[in-house]
């Protein structure tokens, strides 16, 4: 990759930190297009909260346990709910894909990118892992340096052309493929109501009555059972499986206990949109099933570097409690916005 | 979670970045507070890290008594296992398992090397040579 000519050119672009990069990324562009839109609103009308465990989807030898939907799915959901139009561009090679990015930091456009993690030099050695779907906003060029908006992070980051080309074009699962994005049309007035209410219904039906009982509650109370079930002769492996689900919870920007205050941060702002203000108190609910999930992740640590004895059965009891609290929550979401 | 449970325990990994939560304010509303870390948060990422450390010291010894090639080293030391080089580089599993074997990447031709090297961010010569120490 030959480091480009030396041109500057950038947006001037209002950074702000969020929890999530997805959900963050959505909600940059859109204030940067005069179409502010919180991060948990972007969040909450995406349907961008789940629970899956899939044991047929391995990272690193370890069963995959979700959070949140798939990648892309929070941009996805935000345009079709809001009526925005995106444009996606892939490319097929790294040249090309850099190419494409200048024009549009030429044209003073800011745009959206899906790279991997563990080719920014700017994330912390032990941060860095191989995950293909983060997002961030490239706002301008100084010299051979990318100005970027990366929305896990307190402060704009720079990254060199070089790295940013193979965080872009890294090959393996949700390769990116270059993939730049950025909004071309917005309605001049959201219209967040309807879509509040279609959100909800989603989520609240993914929780409640997926038909496989690895999604949504039932798939909380199959980890439980999982975990309930651990053979204490396989004691390092229980550790690993343990730090794997406390990681996926707590570690990769979720704005802590798994998206569960994010989701209530949007149930809380939902509430005047939609004048239900049963949903202030719904968010409170969903608050304490958050500080439960919270108390599963530091019970879990401190089983797992010994300094409490290992009881499964308190774990698995204490998930299943997170799982009660989920359904009373969605239970009452439901009949609030039927 | 209140605004002033909003855990702060500098940890390490964070290298001084603070990372957003969502927490309670005051007034009862959701607001975004920076926090520098969380213990139980540090010990399950250490953990991981201690996992991928093992793993390529393990492979280094392996390597160094002729069990099993370099390449293997510098995988574990990229964080990455075989599905996930395998994924990256286009081969198959089985493919990388075989090119894992002592003495077997040096038989590849330059391109399948190259595929390695993009995919592992390491030149050819680096990959061949397995360094003193893990």
């Amino acid at each position: 990759m030959t480091v480009l000519a030396e041109p500057t050119s950038a947006v001037p672009f209002e950074h702000r930190q969020t929890a999530h990069c997805e959900s963050g990324v959505i909600a940059s562009l859109m204030r940067d297009r005069r179409a502010p839109i919180s991060e948990a609103m972007a969040f909450g009308v995406a349907s961008g909260m789940t629970f899956a465990y899939l044991p047929f989807i391995k990272i690193g030898g370890m069963p995959l346990i979700a959070y949140r939907m798939p990648p892309r799915r929070i941009i996805a959901g935000v345009s079709k709910r809001l009526g925005i139009t995106m444009k996606y561009e892939t490319f097929r090679t790294p040249a090309d894909g850099m190419r494409a990015l200048d024009a549009h930091l030429d044209a003073g456009r800011a745009v959206g990118l899906q790279t991997s993690v563990f080719w920014l030099p700017y994330f912390p050695p032990d941060m860095r892992f191989h995950f293909n779907a983060h997002n961030l906003v490239v706002f301008g060029r100084r010299g051979g340096q990318y100005l970027i908006s990366d929305p896990v992070f307190e402060q704009p980051v720079e990254c060199d052309a070089e790295s940013l080309a193979r965080a872009r074009f890294v090959r393996g699962a949700l390769a990116p493929k270059g993939l730049l994005y950025y909004p071309t049309a917005i309605p001049p007035t959201l219209d967040l109501a309807p879509a509040i209410r279609k959100a909800i219904r989603f989520t609240t039906g993914m929780m409640l009555h997926t038909p496989l009982p690895i999604v949504g509650v039932r798939g909380i109370r199959l980890v439980a059972r999982r975990i309930r079930k651990l053979s204490p002769a396989n004691v390092t492996h229980n550790k690993l499986f343990l730090g794997h689900i406390v990681r996926m919870q707590e570690e990769i920007g979720t704005g802590g206990a798994g998206f569960r205050f994010l989701y209530a941060a949007f149930l809380q702002e939902a509430a005047a949109i939609i004048r239900v203000p049963a949903l202030t108190s719904i968010a409170a609910q969903l608050t304490a099933a958050g500080d439960e999930w919270r108390r599963f992740a530091l019970m879990s640590a401190k089983m797992c570097k010994g300094r409490d004895p290992m009881d499964y059965a308190q774990l698995a009891a204490t998930l299943d409690h997170c799982a009660e609290l989920e359904r009373a929550v969605y239970v009452a979401l439901r009949a609030a916005v039927a | 979670m209140k605004e002033h449970d909003v855990p702060q325990q500098a940890a390490r990994a964070y290298m001084g970045q603070r990372k957003a939560l969502y927490a309670i304010n005051e007034q009862g509303e959701y607001t975004i507070v920076p926090s520098a870390g969380w213990e139980a948060e540090e010990i399950v990422l250490l953990q991981a890290i201690e996992e991928c450390d093992r793993l390529a010291a393990d492979a280094h010894a392996r390597a160094q008594s002729g069990l099993t090639g370099a390449l293997e080293y510098h995988m574990c030391r990229q964080r990455m296992d075989v599905m996930v080089l395998a994924q990256s580089t286009g081969f198959f599993r089985w493919q990388v398992r075989r090119h894992l074997r002592p003495g077997a990447f040096a038989k590849l031709s330059a391109g399948q090397q190259q595929r390695y090297e993009s995919a592992l961010g390491l030149t050819v010569r680096e990959l061949e040579t397995l360094p003193a120490a893990p």
